[in-house]
This record gives C-alpha cells, sequence and structure tokens, in this order.
C-alpha cells in the first residue's frame, strides 16, 4: 500500500490518460481519439461492465462474467462496494449486498469475507482493497485495448461524496497503480459530453441532469454560463433506481409463476431469487428497446422451467410507483434550485435506468415544449445515457493531461473555483464573474443614431388565462432571446417566462449608423463587479466604451 | 470564445435631446452577488481558470492564447528541418526503386518506422515542391525525372500500410548493431537498451517489456527475457521476393519463382529469429543483473545451510561449555569444603587449648585463694571439696563463659577477691539455672 497522503503522479508527456466511471452497478472506462471520446468495450465486449468480482477456484472473474456466478457462487461474488468505500460500517446499506457477499464490521470500517484462494481459509478484504483489484481489472482492459499502459485516469463522483470517500477513492485508485488525474462530478461530466459534442452551441443554459442508475439516482440542476458549469441544486434518492425497476418485474413474475405452480415461491429461495433477478434486468432492458419483452428461466424453482412474456404498458403500469417517484425527484429538485421548469433549457437523462422510454416521456410532460429533452427514445442523437459520464470523464482527461499535477491541483482550488455570481442578468443571465458576453443587435432599418440602454433583468413566471394572447414585456436588447414557452394544454393556464426590466445600468448612444447595420454590445463583468460596456457598430471603428464602478 | 448571440429586435432611435459626455452615461448600479462554487471541468473552465491565475483580462487572455497557437502551428512546420541530400541518391535511377531507401528519399532518415502519416504527406509535398520536373526544366536542367518518379515511388510506398510493412519490415537501417565490447562496459543496459527498442518494432503484441536500468527487480528481468525468447515477430521478407514474371506463358516457371520466394522467406525468417536469440544470448551474457539475482538467489540457499551448521556449532560449542563449568564448580566446591575441614579442625583445637588454659587458670586462681582456707594450708579434704566444686562448675559451663571466668581471675591474687569472683559466678549460674542451689559445697 502507497503510504497515506502520498499521491502517485506521473509526468505529463508519459500520461497515457483515460476517463472512468466506478459505479455502484456498471463502470465505464473511455478514451478519447482525435478529440472525440469513445467507450472502451472489455474483452467480454461490454461497454457497461458491471461493478462485480467474483472469485471460483481462485480465480478472478468481473464484469459478466462475475455477474453470472450471482446465481451460483454469491457468497465468494463482491457487488455494489464502491458506496462503501471511505464509509464506517455503521453508515452504510448493505442492501444490495444481500444475495452476496455480504459487507462486514473490520474495526468500524467495511470488509468482506471471501474465498479468494483456490486453497486456505476466506480471506477478509477491505472495500478498498476490492475497489483496487477491479479498478486494477478496469485498467486492465482500457490498457489491452490501446495497447500502451494507460497511467493516469480522470474519475467520475457523485455529488454528495465527502472528501474521506473522494480521499478512499484516490486511495484505491493509486493501490491500482493509476494516477487520478482529477474527480469530477458525475452531471458534470455529463454535460460536459453533450456540449464536447461538435454540433453543440455554446449558449448560456439550465439543465437538469438526472443520473439514474442501478441503485441510486442523483438529479442536479446545473447553470451553464460561457462554458462553466454552477451546481445550483442535487437530490439524491436510492429508493427510486433500476433495482426498483427489476424489483417491480420480479414480484409481477414472480405472482405468474405462482399461478401457474401453487405454493412454490421463487422468491423463498435465493438460488430461485438470482435466476429471477437476472432475468428481470434483462427483461427490463429489452422493454427499453421493443415494446415485448420475453421472460424464461430454466429451471425457476423446484425444476420447473418457466416462460412468460410481458409487454411494455403492461411494464409501465406494474412500475408506476417508482416511474411517478423519479418524476417527483426531478421536479422537487427544481424547485429546490428556486427555480421553475421553464426556466429549464435542457434535461440531460444519464445512467442505465434512462433508457426506459417511459422516463424521457415523463420529463417530456413535466417540463415545457421548449426544453430539450435529451434521452435515446426522445431525441434521436441523443448519446447513449449509458456512456455519457464515462466520455465526460474521458473529455476532462484528454484536456488536463498535458498539465502538471501541481497545476491542475491549483486550477480546482476553491480560490480560483469560488467566484461571484452575479444575482440579475445584465444583458446576461446571472453568471459566475468575470464573465463576458457579446450580442449583435439589429440596426433600425433606415440607420441613424440610436439609443443603447444597459439594464438588468429579472425573469418571473407570468400565469395567464388562456384567452388572451399575452404580450412579451422586454422591449430593452436583453441578449436573451426568452423564447415563450407554451405548456400544459389549451384549457389550463398557460405560464410563460417573461423578463422583466429593472434597473437601468447605463445608457450609451451610437450615432449616424448605416442602413441595415447590426450593433455589437460587449458586457464585460469584471470579478470586482464592476462592468464594462463597449458598443460599436459592426465593422464600423471607434464606438463608445463606458464603465460602471463596481457596486 | 468569443460567441455573439443575434437579437433580431431592432435597437429604438435617440430620443431628440439625449446627450451624455463621450455618448456614454453609467445611470445606475449593479446589484449584489452571491458566492458560488463552479465546478473545475470543461475547457471553458479551464480559460477562466488560466485568467483567474494569470490575473489576466478577457483580451489579454485572448491574444496570448492565440499567439501561441500561431507558434504552434509555426514550430510543426519547422519541425521536419530537411536533411541534407545525399548527391549519389539524387543520381538513382526510378527502375531501382527496389532497393531504394524510401526514408532516406523523403528525408525522413531520423523517424523511420515512427514517421506519421502525416509526416509523409509533408515530407512529399515538400520534396515534390523542390524536385518537381517541371521546375528542373525552367532552370535549364535537362529534362531528368528519374528523381521525381523515385520521391512518388517512396511515398507510394510509405502511404500504402500493407506496402509500408512490408518496406519496414526489411528497413535494416532502423536496427541498432548491438553495442561493442567498449560501448557496453561504459552502460552496458542503456546500450543494450536501445538494441531491443529498435526491434521491439517487430513485436506482434504492443506491450513489450523493455530491458530496464539496474533495478529492475527480478520478475522484472524475468518477463524481459521471456517475453524476447517468444519473440512474436511480424517481420515478413516478401519485399525481398524476386520478381515473378508476370506472363502466362510460363506457368511452371512462375510456380517455381513462387515457391523459390515462399523457401527464401522461410529461411529468412528463421535466420532473423536466430539472429534474435544470438542478440538476447549475448546480451544475457553479460547482464549483471543476472549474475546478481543467480547470486542472491544462492547466497538465499547458503544461507539457509550456513544458519543451520551455525546452530549446530553453537548448540556443541554451548554443551562444551556447559561440562567445564559443572566440573569446575564441582572441583571449586571440593576444595572449599577440604580447607573448611581443616579450619574446623584447627578451630577446634585452639578452642580444646583455650579451655585447657582457662581451667588450668580457673584451678590456679582455686590454688591461689589458698583453696578458701582461712589461714594456714588448707586441708585436704577443703581442697578436695573445693576442686571438686571446680570440676562441676567447669561441666556446667560452656567455653565461652569458662574464657569469661578466666579473664576475670587471671591476674588476681588476692584471696578474697577471688572467692568474690567465684560466688558471683555461682550466683550466675544459680540464677541461670544450671546449678542447683546447694549443690556446690565449697564455692557457694
Amino acid at each position: 500500500m502507497a503510504a497515506n497522503g502520498e499521491r502517485k503522479a506521473v509526468a505529463p508527456d508519459q500520461r497515457c490518460a483515460i476517463g472512468l466511471t466506478f459505479g455502484n452497478s456498471y463502470s465505464s472506462i473511455a478514451c478519447t481519439i482525435d478529440d472525440s471520446a469513445v467507450v472502451i468495450a472489455n474483452e467480454d465486449g461490454d461497454r457497461q461492465i458491471p461493478s462485480i468480482l467474483s472469485y471460483v477456484d481462485g480465480e478472478e472473474y468481473t464484469g459478466t462474467q462475475a455477474k453470472a456466478f450471482l446465481v451460483r457462487n454469491a457468497n465468494n461474488t463482491l457487488v455494489s462496494f464502491r458506496d462503501f468505500l471511505g464509509q464506517d460500517f455503521k453508515s452504510i446499506d448493505p442492501t444490495h449486498c444481500h444475495a452476496a457477499a455480504h459487507p462486514q464490521d473490520a474495526n468500524g470500517s467495511v470488509a468482506f469475507s471471501v474465498q479468494d484462494k483456490a486453497e486456505g481459509d476466506a480471506s477478509t478484504l477491505s472495500v478498498s482493497e476490492v475497489a483496487t483489484r477491479y479498478i486494477r481489472r478496469l485498467v486492465q482492459s482500457a490498457s489491452d485495448y490501446l495497447g500502451k499502459k494507460v497511467t493516469s485516469a480522470v474519475l467520475t463522483i457523485p455529488t454528495n461524496f465527502t472528501d474521506k470517500q473522494c480521499e478512499a477513492l484516490i486511495q484505491a485508485a493509486n493501490n491500482a497503480d493509476l494516477e487520478v488525474l482529477q474527480l469530477i462530478k458525475e452531471p458534470v461530466a455529463d454535460v460536459l459530453a453533450y456540449d464536447a459534442r461538435p454540433e453543440a452551441i455554446l449558449e448560456d443554459k439550465n439543465i437538469v441532469v438526472a443520473d439514474l442508475g442501478g441503485t441510486r439516482s442523483d438529479v442536479a440542476v446545473i447553470a451553464s454560463r460561457g462554458g462553466m458549469y454552477t451546481i445550483l441544486a442535487t437530490a439524491h434518492d436510492y429508493e427510486f433506481a433500476g433495482v426498483h425497476l427489476d424489483k417491480v418485474l420480479m414480484d409481477h413474475f414472480a405472482k405468474e409463476f405462482m399461478k401457474k405452480n401453487k405454493d412454490v415461491d421463487p422468491r423463498e429461495n435465493a438460488r430461485s431469487l438470482a435466476k429471477l433477478k437476472a432475468e428481470s434486468e434483462s427483461a427490463k432492458k429489452a422493454l427499453s428497446i421493443g415494446t415485448n419483452a420475453s421472460f424464461s428461466v430454466e429451471s425457476l424453482a423446484e425444476g420447473i422451467d418457466f416462460q412468460s412474456t410481458i409487454n411494455r404498458l403492461r411494464y409501465e403500469t406494474v412500475a408506476r410507483n417508482v416511474l411517478g417517484g423519479i418524476n417527483r425527484l426531478v421536479e422537487g429538485v427544481v424547485k429546490s434550485a428556486g427555480l421553475d421548469v421553464l426556466d429549464i433549457d435542457e434535461v440531460i437523462l444519464s445512467g442505465g435506468t434512462s433508457h426506459t422510454p417511459r422516463i424521457a416521456a415523463n420529463m417530456r410532460n413535466i417540463f415545457p415544449e421548449s426544453t430539450q429533452i435529451q434521452a435515446p427514445s426522445t431525441n434521436p442523437s441523443a448519446i447513449n445515457p449509458s456512456e455519457l459520464q464515462a466520455r465526460g470523464a474521458a473529455l476532462q482527461a484528454s484536456l488536463i493531461q498535458e498539465y502538471e499535477t501541481e497545476d491542475v491541483d491549483q486550477s480546482t482550488h476553491p480560490a480560483v473555483t469560488t467566484v461571484a455570481h452575479i444575482t440579475n442578468a445584465i444583458g446576461v443571465v446571472s453568471t459566475a464573474v468575470p464573465a463576458r458576453r457579446t450580442i449583435h443587435i439589429n440596426g433600425p432599418k433606415e440607420g441613424g443614431d440610436v439609443l443603447i440602454k444597459v439594464i438588468e433583468g429579472n425573469t418571473h413566471i407570468k400565469v395567464t388565462k388562456p384567452e388572451p394572447k399575452p404580450e412579451k414585456k422586454d422591449e430593452e436588447k436583453d441578449e436573451d432571446d426568452s423564447d415563450f414557452s407554451d405548456d400544459e394544454e389549451e384549457e389550463e393556464d398557460k405560464r410563460e417566462k417573461v423578463w422583466k426590466s429593472g434597473e437601468t445600468l447605463a445608457e450609451a448612444a451610437i450615432r449616424g449608423l448605416k442602413k441595415g447595420s447590426k450593433v455589437e454590445v460587449t458586457v464585460n463583468v469584471a470579478a470586482d463587479l464592476g462592468v464594462t460596456i463597449a458598443a460599436r457598430e459592426v465593422g464600423g471603428k471607434g464606438g463608445v466604451r463606458g464603465n460602471i464602478a463596481a457596486p | 470564445m468569443a460567441s455573439t448571440t443575434k437579437v433580431e429586435r431592432p435597437l429604438p432611435t435617440l430620443p431628440e435631446g439625449w446627450s451624455a459626455e463621450k455618448d456614454f452615461k453609467p445611470v445606475g448600479k449593479t446589484t449584489g452577488s452571491t458566492q458560488r462554487t463552479i465546478e473545475p471541468v470543461g475547457p471553458h473552465f479551464l480559460a477562466h481558470a488560466r485568467r483567474a491565475r494569470h490575473k489576466r483580462t478577457f483580451s489579454e487572455d485572448d491574444r496570448i492564447q492565440a499567439q501561441e497557437k500561431a507558434k504552434n502551428i509555426e514550430q510543426n512546420d519547422d519541425s521536419d528541418v530537411s536533411e541534407p541530400e545525399d548527391p549519389m541518391m539524387l543520381q538513382r535511377e526510378a527502375k531501382d526503386w527496389k532497393s531504394q531507401d524510401h526514408y532516406q528519399v523523403l528525408g525522413l532518415s531520423k523517424y523511420r518506422y515512427k514517421a506519421t502519416e502525416d509526416q509523409v504527406k509533408r515530407a512529399h509535398r515538400k520534396k515534390v515542391l523542390k524536385h518537381h520536373p517541371d521546375k528542373k526544366a525552367a532552370s535549364g536542367a535537362t529534362e531528368d525525372d528519374n528523381f521525381f518518379k523515385c520521391i512518388q515511388k517512396a511515398t507510394e510506398v510509405l502511404l500504402d500500410p500493407v506496402k509500408r510493412r512490408q518496406f519496414d519490415s526489411v528497413d535494416e537501417k532502423a536496427d541498432v548493431e548491438p553495442p561493442t565490447k567498449k560501448e557496453a562496459q561504459k552502460n552496458y543496459l542503456k546500450a543494450w537498451g536501445k538494441v531491443f527498442k529498435a526491434e521491439a518494432r517487430f513485436s506482434k503484441n504492443p506491450n513489450v517489456p523493455m530491458l530496464g536500468g539496474d533495478d529492475a527487480t527480478k520478475p522484472e528481468v524475468d518477463e524481459f527475457y521471456n517475453f524476447w525468447y517468444n519473440f512474436d515477430s511480424w517481420r515478413t521478407f516478401e519485399y525481398l521476393d524476386e520478381d515473378v514474371p508476370d506472363d502466362n506463358e510460363n506457368r511452371d516457371q512462375k510456380r517455381h519463382m513462387e515457391r523459390k520466394n515462399a523457401n527464401a522467406r522461410k529461411k529468412k525468417k528463421a535466420d532473423d529469429n536466430a539472429r534474435l536469440r544470438k542478440l538476447l544470448d549475448e546480451c544475457a551474457a553479460g547482464d549483471d543483473r543476472i549474475k546478481r539475482f543467480r547470486k542472491e538467489a544462492n547466497a538465499a540457499k547458503n544461507k539457509k545451510k550456513a544458519d543451520k551448521e551455525a546452530a549446530e556449532a553453537k548448540a556443541k560449542e554451548d554443551a562444551r561449555l556447559k561440562k567445564e563449568a559443572e566440573e569446575k564448580a564441582a572441583k571449586e566446591a571440593e576444595e572449599k569444603a577440604k580447607t573448611d575441614r581443616e579450619a574446623n579442625k584447627k578451630a577446634k583445637e585452639a578452642a580444646k587449648n583455650a579451655v585447657k588454659k582457662n581451667k588450668r587458670v580457673i584451678k590456679g586462681s582455686v590454688k591461689d585463694a589458698n583453696y578458701f582456707a582461712s589461714g594456714g594450708e588448707a586441708s585436704a579434704e577443703q581442697v578436695n571439696t573445693v576442686l571438686n566444686d571446680v570440676e562441676i562448675v567447669q561441666s556446667k559451663v560452656d567455653p565461652e563463659e569458662i574464657a569469661a571466668l578466666a579473664g576475670k581471675l587471671n591476674g588476681l591474687k588476692v584471696a578474697d577477691e577471688i572467692k568474690n569472683v567465684w560466688a558471683e559466678e555461682v550466683k550466675r549460674l544459680v540464677g541461670a539455672g544450671k546449678l542447683k542451689d546447694g549443690e556446690l559445697k565449697a564455692l557457694a
């Protein structure tokens, strides 16, 4: 074990960096090839690699192979251990390990007891050791794919990871001979993956990232301002996640089975339960792609084979509770960010559970028309939600791999990352400072002198009855082209976001505009909130420039 | 960075009578701000961090970035500084392309198999610009496009992955010669490391272990030799094939040539494997690390044996020392007993003598006191009683008391004093219960 606190560092010219998402249920690895991220398949051909380790006769198995052993070798199979890193035994939730090796208390920390050698007694592995072994396998897969040894990685973490958990994760990675370039928050990695697409346009927007995973759902509201991301609110939920969708399917099929075979409950036998779970999960995945899925298990319980089918509608009915929970979660986090659904410009669905078409459809209903829902079933150009985080991490890795470790540390220091955000828009939406925005405004058709008035803006939600067509209120040249956002059905109230002009900050005049020309206004907000405004005719010379002193 | 937003709405015209100094009039101030943390992720954050750390403004940063970018592009252009062209090479006949060094023709001799496709393309362009026949014609030279054809052929080979691999596999100029003894003396591992680095280009497995330095561990060294002794090379030798006649007339001849070529390839491949093995044998023979590991292994083995022997010898020595110590102790004890016995004997004799002497003194004292007879000679009976009493007293008291009594009596000549002493002694003895009252007749 490396000395505590001693972080592994590799010289920038010898780095080979990847993005690594180490999840509770699945992990992914990605690298960048020619500036675009590519998710790497492991030797089994999986791009989503189950975060499972299994030991059979001293052989170590990971991924899909290990997952298959949940049926026959549950006691020596380790699942769902990521969240245990850096945690006390008291504070962990061992539910998901119920059908596998159980976590044990080792002087307050978490450990597993597994038979990892062919002979001898079972050995006790700390959760850090387990994570190290798993990460080592991931790195090996990536190295095999790339043909050179992977030395460094950017890892993703949930937004609620404590410093201790981060430290434990870094330590586990270091022990696996992997340098951690940076830990980035999962929702931010998702946003980065979308923003790095060549067709993406840089604009100020509010994004909801719903990371719906196997064992937990995390939702975050992120403000993207000039390509910089600020997390406004987060919510974490352990009740409405992938396993709960599996659970409803398991219950459904168990009941079907019991209808045909009285008094045989496949949920009472551990092995039958494991088979039921495995097949339910694949049925769930099949339902994300097609409208029908077949379910068949040989010798489900007491040697009886079972075969059945389910259609998507039926599935959505039995899973109503879980799906509804996810909706409430998303609505709740938007509210806790102090925003309205109308303020949200984009919803990114990430994580394996996001493949479920119903969830995307629900989001479509919650948010207004103008909001983009980035999910495979609503947007054909959406990125595979399971790959988002790994891609984001890989992009970040390619961005920072040329920098010295020290530089990265300095740049991520709170002194750099914590900055003032203006509360009211100054032609620019509330954003981190320093900031600079440039806007082009059409001049009057006939040319001549014009007045530019820079004012603070405020949004508010206007509720109107359906009859009168609401008038757009912002008459000033606020750069935000605040769209009308229609929502709900015809009969209901119309809710829309409107800009209200606040206090006037400055006025400027441009004289002698040519016919049909445009005016370019650049608003520059310094770190001390001093504002510089420059206005000039596009293509023209000179122009007007002025300062507004810091408050 | 400087993305702009377009607003369709036209600007209002300037109201009448509006005027300000320099056409700009600050009116209000921005409302307050809140502190929030931005996520340190993404290209725009990097730009932000760069500005924050170097305290640059937006325009400064844009300018510096643009400068650096421009510099980078220029550097890229300069990176392939043209190599001097060998005049002999320029004289080459295009039809001898099989024997030409394509990398040298394009001026990429120092890159060889490492040259990227991009480098090849750029080198080609550069050479074409220089050696195009039209240019030569313009400068009045003869119409000689031989070298231009060489360039075209070289590019054709190097830009085709299959052909390039065939050429690379016989490109012996990229080999590093094994070091001479003199070179190897200086830094053995470094000198040989270069050889294997060059050889590694033929490996099918991209993860090739390298020779490593002096501090390499035994598993690392073992892995290196195991890998290289089982080296899986993609090297082929079809580039050196003799031309197969391409006419349909003589099939037998064609087949014969093909067979001959296949055999030649096989032989070359075998020779190449043998060559690599020989290289490895040579390298291993002088590798100090192997010697060191063997020595260490031997030392470990010997150490066990030596430890065992040492333990046995120590046990033997311990037993001997213990025996000797025991013998010595017994001897000493015996001697001590002997001397003790003698000393006892002497002391006893001395005590006996002292008692005898004291008894004499006591008896003498009675005599000196004239047997307590008052005047004249003491009668025989008196003498007898007194002496009898003295005998009784002497028999009752132990030698120390006799000595004390003798001490008191010694030197006394006066009869009364002697009698007093005796009287006291008798009283003391009676008091101590050693004598019974009236047992003594004369001395009471």
